[in-house]
């Protein structure tokens, strides 16, 4: 193929895949911002929402677009509900030490992982896109739910932003993020925010996951590679912040799909794998990171 | 991390299916034999992983072809079990399952596995333990002679055969110029390296060879490598991503032009073949290990086998339509019982103490018939190779069917070897 539109196709691909991650990281970044947990468990709530929108898609009738939307808004609702419970249970009691809560964590993502496999099975379903639609350019075909991804994850990271600077909701999760103590002689119910924090990072991913599903099937397993990817984003964005995290996820994204492209997706891995081992011997709060 | 925990789930499914299993094979026709104790079979299952499709039909067909030969008096009069076993498609968890199936379960030999990596790393454990593995893996690992005496591979023919056998068929008909896409491991490099042999020897020539992680979920960024002057598309995928594959490559494609395919089934086992975004494939060929859809011609035992495993004549399972089987693999487990049965009962095996006599048994096979046993067909066993080779058939996507367009010899997919198993000490 021809320079120009390998290097589209190489663009266009990346661009889905730093939508995505853009969407799963800004979750894992929101959570050890606020929260000072890492969690290891936040690729499964990932693959929670692929396996809850397979079986919207098995529920609800009529066509694939409606059961689309419906799993759009469930999903993330029901594995919000499961990661709020999920902290209230476990991480509240560990007083969110993050030693603790990262050994926690990675004892939930095996319990979430179990559970989908026992309750949904060790196959790779499909989940039917919204709509089937085509690009055809004059070089290659492209699938236009794709451009569709790329938006949607647009979209859901603005309200993101609108909502952590212009809503009550975000100042308190922010307050909550800078000083703790206190936030809570301020008379915020910090225990609320946690929960209501650990519920909007896992909704992130599941948002994320009901995107991808049409292009990628949903699996038990899936939830390992974006919990790497967001960890490498995050760490190269800075832990805790948002807009080098959204940054960090184009650089990493479009890389990624260029990299990969043109040479080998496992290259793409070792370069971004190489620029975490930089970023965290030159620069090791990340790129925007507030503290050391 | 994952194969930790999948363990004790397994342990416990294969308690309760051998606790199942015990209760509906204990018929009272076994009278005769001199001895009533159960023969026990280990099977190493990919219940869950990358495999997890294949060892869902893999079971049911073991099952199947367990009641049939429990039904018609077991082995020597002997009735027989099966203890599953899920290794989680992983090399390393497959060579414990050997372990934990022979020295724990007791089992009598090990039989099952399909993916190469894990035979590979299974394979070595099973010959200090001294007990029979009987793989249904197509790789080329077995008659490599990389492996070892204990392994042998009667039901199903190997990858260099295969190719070597469709070779010709794919340069004459399709084209001459071909672009491989494989997975990247043990199993894709054995398509990697004999097709290309194969077609290089028929005057065709490789032009690209695109090599894919089998767990990759994303593919359209490997397209752009299929050269322009490609005359044939040679895919062959595995994993739980093979629908995102076919789908990304029909996208890629669209409605401009596009080089011949040719494809392995196993880039579709356990996929509808009338998925949305599938339609691309309509006129494009497939190498099947036996046809998927039921042909016209089908033989009586064909027809037996796929009314006892419970397939419809479609290839999906009789009770839902949409759980579509391993067609073109899974016949190598019955046929593979079926030799055991017969390696078996020629060594007089009383227990664990003939595990050298039965594979000694097995090595004495040479012809093995059409029938009930070889469902998918005759076959002949090379005992040098430990290594069964059969037919093998080319079928083209037809109005949505997958019609047989021709059907290779045996003898078409012979190769030249100097590998010797029966030289190797046990």
């Amino acid at each position: 193929m021809e320079f120009g539109p390998f290097l589209l196709l190489a663009l266009m691909e990346g661009l889905v895949g730093a939508a995505v991650l853009a969407l799963t990281a800004s979750g894992l970044s929101l959570v050890f911002g606020v929260m000072r947990v890492v969690n290891v468990a936040h690729g499964e709530f990932f693959m929670l929402g692929a396996v809850a929108a397979w079986f919207v898609s098995q529920w609800v009738p009529g066509p694939p677009a409606v059961a689309f939307a419906v799993a759009l808004v469930v999903c993330p609702l029901i594995v919000a509900a499961l990661a709020a419970l999920a902290d209230l249970a476990i991480l509240k009691r560990l007083k969110h030490e993050p030693e603790a809560t990262i050994v926690a964590t990675i004892g939930l993502l095996y319990i979430l992982q179990q559970a989908a496999l026992t309750v949904y099975g060790p196959e790779a379903r499909p989940v039917p896109a919204p709509f089937e639609m085509r690009l055809q350019l004059p070089w290659f075909g492209w699938s236009g739910y794709k451009l569709f991804v790329i938006g949607a994850a647009a979209a859901v990271l603005l309200g993101l932003w609108l909502m952590l600077t212009r809503t009550r909701a975000g100042l308190v999760m922010r307050a909550t993020q800078i000083d703790r103590e206190t936030a809570t002689a301020f008379g915020i119910d910090v225990t609320r925010v946690h929960a209501g924090t650990f519920a909007l990072g896992a909704a992130l991913a599941a948002v994320a996951a009901v995107l991808i599903v049409p292009i990628q099937q949903a699996h038990y397993l899936m939830g390992g590679d974006p919990l790497l990817l967001s960890f490498i984003v995050v760490i190269i964005g800075g832990l805790g912040s948002l807009r080098g995290t959204l940054l960090a996820a184009l650089l990493i994204g479009l890389s990624d799909g260029v990299i990969s492209t043109f040479f080998q997706p496992t290259l793409a891995k070792i370069v971004a794998t190489l620029l975490v081992a930089l970023v965290l011997v030159f620069r090791p709060q990340g790129l925007f990171g507030a503290r050391a | 991390m994952t194969r930790a925990l999948t363990l004790p789930l397994s342990r416990r499914s294969v308690l309760a299916g051998g606790a199942a299993l015990a209760a509906t094979t204990s018929l009272p026709r076994f009278v005769q034999a001199q001895s009533a104790q159960p023969i026990r079979l280990g099977f190493q299952l990919h219940r869950t992983g990358i495999g997890a499709a294949y060892g869902r039909w893999y079971e049911r067909t073991a099952l199947a072809a367990l009641k049939v030969v429990n039904e018609a008096g077991g082995i020597s009069g002997r009735p027989v079990e099966i203890l599953f076993e899920d290794d989680a498609t992983d090399p390393r968890r497959g060579a414990e399952v050997v372990e934990k199936l022979a020295t724990q379960a007791g089992v009598d030999l090990i039989f099952g596995p399909l993916f190469s990596h894990v035979v590979i790393g299974s394979a070595p454990r099973a010959a200090e333990l001294k007990i029979p593995y009987l793989v249904c893996s197509e790789g080329y690992h077995v008659a490599s002679g990389k492996l070892n005496r204990w392994v042998l591979q009667p039901g199903i023919t190997d990858v260099r055969a295969q190719v070597t056998a469709m070779a010709p068929w794919v340069t004459q008909n399709l084209g001459r110029k071909v672009t491989m896409i494989f997975p990247d491991y043990a199993f894709g490099h054995d398509h990697r390296d004999f097709f290309s042999a194969a077609v290089e020897a028929q005057g065709g020539e490789v032009v690209a060879r695109i090599a894919i992680p089998p767990t990759e979920t994303s593919f359209t960024r490997y397209f752009p490598r299929i050269p322009r002057d490609t005359e044939v598309l040679y895919h062959v995928m595995v994993g739980p991503a093979v629908l995102s594959f076919v789908k990304e490559l029909g996208e890629f494609y669209g409605t401009g032009p596009r080089p011949q395919i040719f494809g392995f089934i196993d880039s579709l086992e356990a996929v509808d073949i009338a998925s949305p975004g599938l339609q691309f494939l309509e006129g494009s060929h497939f190498w099947e290990g036996q046809c998927r859809m039921l042909q016209p011609d089908a033989s009586d035992a064909e027809r037996f086998y796929r009314a006892a495993v419970g397939v419809d004549d479609a290839g999906a399972a009789v009770e839902d339509p949409r759980n579509v089987s391993c067609y073109g693999h899974m016949f190598s487990v019955w046929e593979t019982l079926f030799a055991i049965k017969q390696g078996m009962e020629a060594c007089n095996w009383r227990g664990p103490q003939d595990r050298q006599a039965f594979v000694e048994a097995v090595e004495a096979i040479t012809d093995m018939p059409a029938g009930r046993e070889r469902p998918q067909g005759a076959k002949v066993f090379n005992a040098r190779l430990h290594q069964a080779f059969g037919h093998q058939f080319i079928t083209k996507l037809d109005g949505g069917r997958l019609v047989k367009v021709h059907e290779t010899r045996i003898e078409d997919s012979l190769y030249d070897s100097d590998v010797d198993y029966t030289a190797m000490p046990f």
